[in-house]
């Protein structure tokens, strides 16, 4: 539950930033990291920036995670097939 | 095990420790416990080296109680209830928030705490509760949500507190005359807010070896090559080997956050019972968004569901594969206990990528 996936940020209003995932944008909160730019690299857990990172971070780190959640969910979804 | 430079490096960690003394280790995180079991390292450490898993997961250290209460507030007229996914099937009291729900409660699943903000607001004849759980990694987004709650003067919004703080738990570990461990592999995430400091105790009052490390493959293999060395020359020092996401103050702006918002509490773990200021309420000023205030919920504590031993797996006591249950009357689909349940759980992680070597 502790898992924060890294991106990169694309925009920053305030409070509300766009973070990229590789791919995908989400609006990020970033009221934790009132220190945070444009382009920098960020660790995003529930829909908050909490803490900094590097790129080379966010490229190995999402593709670690992504093995472990799609495992996860493949047994999730056998589960749900088979109407428990 | 999919790339070599990792396997040689965990066969490293076996080389380099002592012989005549079975190791064990202890991963205080759910998503290393995932990833631990993905890369399959215990068959390469053997006997020489346990890697034992601990309460490294929020939702399993909920105490039954607590899960009771979150089930009892969803079967309420007129709440909302959101929560985080891995909450909903994890058993209490005989059913679930997923029984609750298909019985037709309104439970609701949300990515952010904030998402029940908005829910409040577009359901203004609805009270919406949100089911706090988590560890420092997530308290400071729970501060943030009831923070602007306040801002926003939302009357219909509550949370209901269960979140939990990881030092209290690790200083248990290391009194606990049961568990000998050897060294900690501390949860990068977690560390991400408190920093370096709030681990220190376990290194300068226990002498135990301590790192700080990340999820990637190369990160375990980077910790337990860290704690290995440590181990074999006897040092005991906090490494930090998940340098680029944590730096040592962690994240000050959060945790100044937690601290406006929340004030420690007494909680109750489960497999430990109430640990002393290891929980978090929510101070005077934001008492009015503490579910509790609002809504007469079940007291105390009932006993954990008979048979399962997810109390005892949580602090390293036993394997998941020790448990009678494991596999047979308890499984994904049919879960006994939380550790089954979770995405992060250390029954469901030996479940999902296999077992037959733990012993």
């Amino acid at each position: 539950m502790c898992l924060a996936y890294p991106g990169k940020v694309v925009k920053i209003d305030g409070n509300d930033g766009e973070v990229d995932f590789g791919g995908f944008t989400k609006k990020v909160n970033l009221m934790l990291m009132p220190e945070i730019k444009i382009g920098d690299y960020v660790l995003v857990h529930a829909g908050f920036a909490i803490s900094k990172t590097t790129e080379e971070d966010a490229i190995e780190t999402l593709t670690a995670l992504k093995e472990i959640r799609d495992a996860f969910y493949e047994e999730r979804r056998e589960i749900h097939k088979e109407g428990v | 095990m999919t790339e070599n430079p990792i396997k040689k490096a965990i066969e490293r960690c076996v080389e380099l420790l002592p012989d005549g003394k079975r190791w064990q280790v202890m991963e205080v995180c759910g998503t290393h416990t995932m990833s631990i079991a993905r890369m399959g390292i215990r068959t390469i450490l053997g006997e020489k080296l346990r890697l034992v898993s601990g309460p490294g997961c929020p939702v399993c250290v909920t105490s039954e109680g607590d899960i009771v209460r979150s089930i009892h507030l969803a079967g309420l007229p007129g709440v909302i209830v959101t929560t985080f996914g891995d909450m909903m099937r994890v058993p209490g009291g005989g059913k679930s928030l997923f029984d609750a729900k298909a019985g037709g409660a309104d439970v609701r699943i949300i990515y952010s705490p904030t998402d029940s903000l908005k829910i409040a607001e577009d359901n203004p004849d609805k009270q919406v509760v949100f089911l706090a759980v988590g560890f420092e990694t997530t308290i400071p987004s729970i501060a943030a949500t009831v923070e602007l709650a306040g801002k926003r003067n939302l009357s219909n919004f509550s949370i209901l507190p269960m979140m939990k703080l990881v030092p209290p738990a690790l200083r248990l570990l290391c009194e606990h005359p049961e568990l000998a461990i050897d060294g900690f592999i501390l949860p990068g995430h977690v560390s991400t807010i408190i920093g370096h400091q709030p681990y220190r105790f376990i290194v300068e009052d226990f002498g135990i070896p301590s790192v700080i490390t990340g999820f990637t493959d190369r990160d375990i293999a980077d910790g337990l090559l860290r704690m290995s060395a440590m181990l074999a020359s006897g040092a005991a020092r906090l490494e930090n080997s998940y340098a680029r996401a944590v730096p040592e103050d962690g994240n000050s702006s959060a945790r100044a956050l937690m601290e406006q918002v929340f004030e420690p509490a007494n909680a109750y773990w489960r497999g430990v019972g109430e640990l002393a200021a290891s929980g978090l309420n929510c101070r005077n000023e934001y008492a009015r968004f503490d579910a509790r205030t609002h809504f007469e919920l079940p007291d105390g504590e009932p006993p954990e569901p008979p048979g399962c031993l997810c109390g005892a797996v949580i602090l390293g006591k036993v394997l998941p594969t020790d448990c009678p249950q494991f596999g047979k009357s308890c499984a994904p689909e049919n879960p006994l206990g939380p550790c089954m349940v979770s995405s992060e759980g250390a029954c469901a992680a030996y479940h999902k990528y296999g077992f037959s070597d733990e012993k």
